[in-house]
């Protein structure tokens, strides 16, 4: 693996970001949305000096954390859905670099514009910390929450984009598979007690593992599951891009 | 240099190529030529890396395409049929980025560019967005890419497609001028672009390579048909029975040119019937208006070889 061919495709897709309005739009709503849920959270009835409301929000599931949900997918329905379309996928698959790299260059490029958009946020631990006393440790561990997480959605969604030349099908493949992954604890809990593999779709559940950091718990097991479920995905994104050799 | 050895490629149950085996020396330009779907862009797209054959072994430039894939892809620059391009980089951007992605360096990128850009006539254009370029300037983008890092083998999928008849010689120009310094192969359906750029020719139909020699040794390899070509006056019919009579004729066909009969008489080239078909003209006191001899065209010759009623008739 050449770091130089990764940084060769990471710099072309920043660049394609930025010149786009995708980008902007993108990164103004998760601004306007998460700055929303921190300013109900910390001017409601019971305000409390933290983080959680804007991770988690104070209405229903819509913080930070859900927002990558929707997010990761409108960030990388593109990176192989329009090289399929436009057939340049011919050029970078004839050009002397291995799949593994242009999958990986194009991840770091969405995984720099997921973080920027996380950096902007950071002028609400300032207000926390300008009017009130929060503890630092849970906001460093919400921050280590959102990356991971945001890692995840985006490799779910590279996948979802390197199945397909259309990109609402690769959006709307990548939006459901992250729903499904951030919902399935829910389904734990049917039935009279608990279903046999209640564990199994709790432990699968991206909110089960991402509610633990917004309180400042740093637990091993979290930090594997986003890493190891990441390189899966980009694996079987490795692998689709591969298969588009076949075809 | 190109070598390529048993080449098959299945889709499904399905072959798109079969046994497809040649070499092509360093400097040589070659000319791919056979119907649509005859299997020219797989042939091409197992040559670049691009898809795995299902057997067979590709060699570019002493590197095996399937081991030693990302030296050979190094030294292959390529134009596929589609002609990909980012329609919103600009020109020199986009040149950068495939000059970045072959590995070269900062300054090496920068003068190779003003060199192909000078070559292939994009100087007006280097800084319009591709998406605003017409087809053969985008033609030109893509020729420009794939000889942007100076490979030893170009691989070029109908170059000329879709522009206009002007930028056709001029492309055709720039891709002559490449051979020499480059092996290149290049895949068309225009028979007469094959005889003016390519020094040999390899025609491929149904997955299968049918013919692969020189240009003008095709003509004379096909064998045992030289072509007479007379202008007579007189009635046609009877003509045509009365030469189809001579020993040695393998077919009369007519044709009615303006008031002129021209007939088109196949022949065994072991005798010349010339004599002899004069002989018989006067004889019948026919206007004998011109008569000569003339080689199958490359026309013909494909035709024939793609063709199997006729490929039978021959045998």
């Amino acid at each position: 693996m050449s770091f130089f061919s990764i940084k060769v495709i990471w710099i072309k897709e920043l660049k394609a970001y930025f010149n786009s309005p995708i980008a902007y739009i993108i990164t103004a709503l998760f601004l306007a949305l998460s700055g929303l849920s921190f300013a109900l959270s910390i001017t409601g009835r019971f305000p409390e000096a933290s983080m959680r409301g804007f991770l988690f929000g104070p209405i229903g599931p819509i913080g930070a954390f859900f927002l990558i949900v929707l997010i990761a997918p409108a960030l990388t329905m593109r990176l192989f859905a329009e090289e399929q379309k436009l057939g340049t996928l011919e050029l970078l698959l004839t050009a002397p670099l291995r799949d593994i790299e242009i999958v990986l260059g194009k991840f770091f490029a969405a995984l720099s514009l997921l973080t920027v958009m996380f950096g902007l946020t950071l002028y609400f631990p300032l207000l926390l910390y300008w009017f009130g006393d929060p503890d630092l440790l849970p906001i460093l561990t919400g921050y280590l929450g959102l990356f991971l997480m945001g890692a995840m959605g985006i490799s779910v969604g590279l996948f979802s984009s390197s199945l397909t030349s259309n990109q609402i099908v690769s959006a709307v493949l990548a939006t459901a598979t992250l729903l499904l992954l951030w919902l399935s604890n829910v389904t734990s809990t049917l039935g009279d007690g608990e279903l046999p593999w209640a564990s199994l779709v709790r432990f699968l559940a991206m909110s089960e593992h991402v509610r633990d950091m917004a309180y400042g718990v740093l637990d091993s097991r979290d930090i594997v599951y986003f890493i190891s479920l990441t390189a899966f995905f980009l694996f079987l994104t490795v692998r689709a891009v591969e298969t588009r050799r076949w075809k | 240099m190109i070598e390529a050895k048993n080449l098959t490629k299945f889709y499904g149950d399905y072959p798109a190529i079969e046994n497809v085996s040649f070499t092509a020396q360093d400097g040589e330009v070659i000319g791919f030529l056979g119907p649509n779907g005859a299997g020219k862009t797989t042939t091409m797209r197992i040559l670049t890396g691009f898809t795995p054959a299902t057997s067979g072994t590709a060699i570019i430039a002493g590197y095996d395409i399937q081991s030693e894939s990302i030296q050979a892809r190094g030294s292959i620059g390529y134009l596929p049929e589609t002609v990909p391009l980012y329609t919103d980089m600009t020109v020199r951007e986009y040149l950068k980025f495939m000059g970045a992605l072959k590995k070269m360096d900062g300054t090496k990128i920068r003068t190779r560019i003003s060199d192909v850009v000078d070559l292939c006539r994009l100087e007006e254009y280097a800084d319009s967005m591709i998406g605003k370029l017409s087809k053969g300037y985008r033609q030109r983008v893509g020729i420009a890419q794939a000889i942007l890092h100076e490979p030893p083998v170009l691989v070029l999928d109908e170059p000329t497609i879709g522009i206009d008849p002007r930028q056709v010689v001029e492309t055709r120009q720039i891709i002559k001028s490449l051979g020499g310094e480059h092996t290149v192969i290049l895949s068309t359906h225009i028979l007469p672009e094959v005889s003016m750029i390519c020094d040999r020719v390899l025609i491929i139909d149904e997955g299968q390579i049918v013919a692969m020699d020189k240009t003008e040794n095709l003509s004379s390899k096909l064998g045992d048909i030289t072509q007479i070509i007379m202008d007579v006056q007189g009635p046609a019919e009877e003509i045509t029975r009365i030469i189809e009579q001579v020993s040695g004729v393998k077919r009369v066909s007519h044709t009615d040119a303006g008031g002129h009969n021209q007939f088109v008489i196949e022949c065994d080239p072991a005798e010349d019937l010339r004599t002899e078909l004069t002989r018989l003209t006067v004889e019948h006191g026919w206007g004998l208006q011109e008569i000569r001899t003339g080689g199958l065209s490359l026309e013909d010759i494909f035709l024939r070889l793609t063709t199997s009623e006729e490929t039978d008739e021959l045998n």
